[in-house]
């Protein structure tokens, strides 16, 4: 037997003297070891990659916080963190207020179809009380953080939020006006009152 | 289609070839035992620290403010975050455990003989390395053991005549263990030890590859399929396998029940935050380097017990010279030789018992007695080799 004749020959002369080998039972061990061994495998990753989501201690830091707003006057903001996100709290005037219904034609989703807010703020004010408005103050266009900007003197431009990378403006209900770079309305964070002065964010009721 | 890539990749990257050299025409001795799976569980064990200890480089922060409070955040929060450190400091004894018994079987059947001196020396630095590299990673969780383990040891390189204090100073970067010492630590521990030892494994693996494995009898088989031989795969790849799967069933048991085992796997001391302040009481070494600390307490001087440790350790590179015998397993070897196998592996387990322990007057004189018969069996062995009557080798296996 020399090793010319096949490049597979068997590896034991025992093997080879051997004609009773039960291939059946050899090709089911085979299997069963593949299988089993593929599935401990699969199993042996879970914890490796599970490791990597938000551990407790970054959950615990990204919980709902707690804001005052008993010093806030109507048409000032208010700036807190949650999530290492800006969230803005405007108390917004009356005048912004009927300001919001004329904004309509010149929107591109006036009705906040585009799911970008909690079922309770799906309405004309984006918000659960018509005054207060709650926003994640990041750009939907890439990211950046739009500003304030309160109504000019001569009434040239209504208060609104305008984002200085690419040029996208919102109202002042985070509606994005048609046009502009960013594809969908500011999103509207989870809130809820605990009283009048007192917002949560990041939990709903 | 598919034989069309295989052939593609055949010429470009042979690896039926590596495959046949190195796996199903690679023949070893029919009769290598349960002392020829350590090798194998090393490797084992050398991945697992791979994979687990680079998981954990992404949990922890290696400054002195935070790092002990990364590891507590890990354990705590992270979602299976203890597992894998658990394993890690587990692997670490383990990989010790193996590479211990490993080098008894080197001394047991000769593997350090002709022709294969260079997979011994090269086996012999990886076992130093892996010391070194357990050493720089003591430091990193920055705990009470780690402080002042890596304070010792880095005081140590003191004795080195008239450039000791510097030496220590340069080591360290600072004048104490500080943040330098935990970053440059961290730096070594992570990827500067870790690609040497994956070199010098690979050596060890071509060298032996080369050579051929030894086996119990200590007898000369064909590089070729024989009634000798077996194929490496697959035979012993089973039976590799086999040792693995028991192996892995007792390190599960340990990471799962018993992670600190006494002490022995994590020191309780390392549960405090590293305080230049307050040495812990006592101070006990990890028990795979407690045979060489037990050598230095047993030398009442500092530089020579110093000395004495480091020459216990680099002795193991020279066996390949010392042995005289014409045969290589202790099947063969005479009764010398058993006595001086015998004697030593007592004397380290006096040595490990003591370098533990806390020192008395007893156990300073067995330590003194135990370190000479450590050396003995080192020093004498030129002798005791050539002049004990050894038994006839048998012609072939049966």
């Amino acid at each position: 037997m020399s090793d010319t004749k096949s490049p597979h020959h068997k590896p034991c002369e025992e093997c080879e003297r051997n004609e009773s080998v039960d291939l059946e039972r050899r090709r089911f061990i085979k299997i069963s070891l593949k299988i089993l061994g593929g599935l401990g495998t699969a199993c042996a990753f879970f914890p490796f990659l599970s490791s990597l989501q938000p551990s407790r201690r970054t959950l615990a830091v990204n919980g709902p916080v707690s804001v005052d707003l008993s010093q806030l006057q109507p048409g000032q903001t208010l700036t807190v963190k949650w999530r290492g996100k800006p969230i803005w709290v405007v108390r917004r005037t009356q005048a912004m207020l009927e300001q919001l219904q004329k904004n309509n034609p010149e929107l591109r989703d006036p009705n906040s179809r585009v799911p970008q807010q909690p079922s309770f703020a799906q309405n004309p004010w984006r918000s659960l009380h018509p005054e207060y408005l709650v926003l994640v103050g990041v750009c939907t266009h890439l990211g950046c953080v739009p500003r304030y900007h309160m109504q000019d003197n001569d009434h040239t431009q209504t208060s609104g939020f305008y984002c200085p990378c690419h040029g996208s403006r919102f109202d002042m209900a985070g509606r994005v006006y048609r046009h502009m770079p960013a594809p969908i309305n500011l999103e509207v964070p989870p809130y809820r009152f605990v009283n009048a002065h007192t917002l949560i964010i990041g939990e709903t009721l | 289609m598919k034989q069309t890539v295989f052939e593609w990749l055949r010429v470009r990257l042979p690896l039926d070839i590596a495959w046949r050299r190195y796996f199903s025409h690679y023949y070893l001795a029919k009769n290598l035992n349960i002392w020829y799976v350590w090798g194998a569980l090393a490797l084992l064990v050398l991945v697992s620290q791979g994979i687990t200890g680079f998981w954990l480089t992404m949990f922890y922060t290696p400054t002195i403010q935070h790092a002990f409070q990364s590891i507590q955040t890990l354990m705590r929060d992270v979602p299976y975050g203890w597992l894998f450190r658990y394993m890690h400091t587990t692997g670490a004894s383990a990989i010790f455990f193996i590479l211990y018994l490993h080098i008894f079987r080197g001394l047991l059947y000769g593997s350090y003989q002709r022709p294969r001196e260079l997979v011994w020396i090269i086996g012999v630095m990886l076992w130093i390395t892996m010391l070194l590299e357990s050493v720089l990673g003591y430091l990193l969780p920055w705990g009470q053991l780690s402080y002042w383990g890596a304070q010792v040891i880095t005081a140590m390189l003191g004795v080195v005549p008239y450039v000791g204090d510097a030496l220590v100073t340069w080591i360290r970067g600072d004048f104490s263990i500080g943040q330098p010492t935990l970053q440059r630590f961290f730096a070594f521990h992570v990827i500067g030890i870790p690609v040497f030892l994956s070199l010098l494994t690979l050596l060890h693996l071509v060298a032996l590859r080369h050579v051929g494995s030894s086996n119990p009898d200590g007898i000369k088989v064909p590089k070729r399929a024989s009634p000798a031989t077996r194929a490496f795969y697959p035979f012993f790849v089973l039976k590799d396998c086999l040792a693995m799967t028991i192996f892995l069933t007792i390190f599960c048991v340990m990471v799962f029940f018993y992670p600190h085992l006494g002490g022995y796997l994590i020191d309780p001391a390392n549960a405090v935050p590293a305080d230049p302040f307050v040495t812990p009481n006592p101070l006990t070494p990890m028990w795979y380097m407690a045979p060489f600390y037990g050598m230095l307490r047993a030398i009442p001087n500092k530089s020579a017990g110093i000395c004495t440790m480091f020459t216990a350790m680099g002795l193991l590179f020279l066996l390949p010279c010392l042995d005289k015998s014409p045969v290589s397993s202790m099947r063969y070897k005479g009764l010398y030789s058993r006595l001086a196998l015998s004697l030593l592996i007592i004397s380290v387990g006096v040595l490990g018992y003591v370098g533990i322990n806390e020192p008395t007057a007893i156990n300073q004189l067995c330590a003194q007695v135990a370190t000479g018969c450590y050396f003995f069996y080192f020093i004498g062995m030129p002798w005791y080799t050539r002049f004990e009557s050894t038994r006839p080798l048998p012609e072939f296996l049966a």
